[in-house]
């Protein structure tokens, strides 16, 4: 599959990171090829495999419903760029 | 059905249901959930989003999951999957929430409403998942900055969603009553719109009757069942308008702006519908098992429907008031304390009638009554004994909502007890008969209608402490000289 331009320029807004035009290109054509090693799995034949989410065999892990975290309000706004009372701040976005 | 300008509409709704979990700690972290705490004081490096940060799932949150697809009679999947969703938001500090997809731990079910017209109507229900809630982001405390409190970020949340199959707004109305109510029985969420641990959306549509589904409009975040039906009642109307112009419904998403009773289009986030699912590659499938379901589903309390059919059996009562005393789980646990060993019809009357009544004045619900079960059932026990009668009985419930003391005492104290002594009636309606030698005259002529004047007479000389079966009777001898 090869991705264009508009494709990589749509991606890169969705992932909010700035693009330069001169540089769509060149990522259309990286991220082309990254793709199409990726879909040399499609050589093997899956007839009668059910699509599965994760390929590790194990179960998943599970905790009791117990409360042995949080409370530590310094740590989690600790390397937040701004804060004021005890909240984290944003530039205003409002809807 | 809605009558517009060139014929009858009929408007399709379907809603999503954000059902906040009740347990100690979070879906994937051990932070607390409970509501009002001080800001990011209930959050784990975890639901902050920091990396290299691993999240491990609950087990109590999939049983609640579980538990409430069961009382959905849905179908439970023993394979589930969970999946990022990913957007940006200042409130989601991972950039995704992580969510349930293409396999959702419950899948179809259903809900009975019970119609004003005494039909039942099934709704479907397409799905329940779980899923991370977000933080929260305040938008007035700063002119320029917007705060954000992570507290609820991570909380588990069930979505649950509706098939197309409601009809009007007072059908979602029903709806989100029935399934709020299920909720509590099954003790999985506790239903509070105010609190935010049940919020909705809903999907509204317009088409000709039998017509193909028309375009979608969906209404975010409503915070109470009145402004879901009312949101939806006005995005219907206004639909019809726009097709009836001439012009197309758009597919949107509206807020409903409850100061004005109209819904309107939220600023238009653009590309914000791409969330670009994938299996969350921190989190193994969910495989249930089958054992585990099956004791979950022997553990389930009666529920709503169930309780209504078996006050009906069980105490002889119409499918009306049945559905008024199952509706909340508190009430119909304290109609069945009240009831215990006494005449279930009075009981519901009381319960209905002068306790409800009390309530709404008080404004509380039946958890802080300030009559507690018992009293109420000692009330009624002084009734049926004698002690009282039932009209003094309306007083010393008053006094019981206004004291929360025992009737008991209150009898005692006010000195209510009934009047059951013949020769202290007999005084009293000799007296009044003596006074009133000339309507007494009056009666014996054939003036009939005065028999209740002199009952009332008689019931004020005695403070209304006379028994009214002996002053019938004692009064119809005398009067009939």
């Amino acid at each position: 599959m090869a991705l264009d331009k508009e494709t990589v320029a749509h991606i890169a807004t969705l992932a909010r990171i700035r693009v330069a035009e001169a540089e769509l290109e060149l990522l259309a054509n990286e991220l082309s090829h990254i793709l199409s090693w990726v879909e040399q799995l499609n050589e093997v034949d899956t007839t009668g495999v059910a699509p599965m989410a994760s390929a590790a065999a194990a179960s998943l892990p599970m905790r009791d419903d117990a409360v042995n975290d949080g409370g530590c309000r310094e740590a989690i706004l600790g390397n937040a760029p701004r804060v004021a009372r005890g909240f984290f701040t944003v530039p205003k976005v409002v809807e | 059905m809605i009558e517009g300008r060139t014929g009858k509409w009929e408007t399709v709704i379907g809603l999503e249901v954000h059902a906040q979990v009740i347990s100690k700690a979070k879906l994937f972290s051990g932070a607390a959930t409970g509501f009002g705490a001080k800001p990011n004081t209930q959050v784990s490096p975890v639901d902050a989003g920091f990396p290299g940060m691993l999240p491990v799932i609950n087990r109590f949150c999939i049983e609640q999951a579980v538990k409430t697809g069961l009382g959905l009679a849905a179908e439970i999947n023993l394979h589930s999957v969970f999946e990022r969703k990913n957007y940006f938001y200042p409130d989601l500090p991972a950039g995704y929430q992580i969510s349930q997809y293409l396999q959702p731990v419950v899948g179809h079910g259903r809900v009975s409403l019970d119609m004003p017209n005494g039909t039942v109507r099934e709704i479907g229900i397409t799905r329940l998942h779980l899923e991370q809630d977000a933080g929260k982001s305040l938008h007035d405390r700063h002119p320029s900055l917007t705060y954000v409190d992570l507290n609820r970020a991570g909380v588990a949340l069930m979505e649950i969603v509706s098939e197309p199959d409601l009809r009007s707004g007072e059908e979602a109305g029903l709806y989100l009553r029935k399934l709020r109510s299920i909720l509590r029985y099954l003790g999985t969420c506790d239903g509070n719109m105010e609190e935010g641990s049940l919020r909705c959306d809903a999907n509204v549509s317009v088409r000709r009757p039998g017509a193909p589904l028309g375009t979608r409009c969906e209404i975010k975040n409503v915070n109470s069942i009145r402004y879901v039906m009312q949101a939806i009642e006005y995005e219907a109307r206004r639909q019809i308008e726009v097709i009836e112009e001439g012009g197309t419904v758009e597919q949107q998403t509206r807020l409903f702006d409850a100061a004005r009773g109209v819904t309107r289009p939220m600023r238009s986030k653009e590309e914000a519908h791409d969330y670009r699912y994938f299996p969350d590659p921190d989190l193994l499938p969910l495989v249930l098992d089958p054992d585990w379901v099956e004791r979950i589903r022997a553990d389930l309390p009666e529920l709503p429907d169930a309780r209504k059919a078996r006050f009906m059996s069980e105490y002889g009562l119409s499918a009306d008031d049945a559905g008024v005393l199952v509706a909340e789980k508190e009430t119909a646990l304290y109609f069945e304390r009240v009831a215990q060993r006494r005449e279930s019809k009075v009981a519901a009357n009381w319960v209905m009638g002068d306790l409800f009544g009390a309530l709404n004045r008080l404004g509380v619900g039946i958890h802080l009554s300030p009559v507690s079960a018992e009293q109420l059932g000692a009330l009624i026990d002084l009734i049926a004994d004698g002690t009282i009668s039932g009209r003094l009985a309306k007083d010393v419930f008053a006094e019981m909502v206004a004291s929360s003391a025992d009737p008991a005492a209150i009898v005692e104290a006010k000195g209510l007890r009934q009047m059951t002594d013949s020769s202290a009636i007999e005084a009293a309606i000799d007296t009044v008969l003596a006074s009133q030698a000339g309507r007494v005259a009056e009666y014996r002529a054939g003036r009939d209608k005065l028999y209740g004047f002199f009952v009332g007479q008689v019931m004020r000389a005695t403070q209304g402490k006379a028994n009214p079966a002996l002053v019938n009777q004692l009064l119809k001898k005398k009067l009939a000289g």
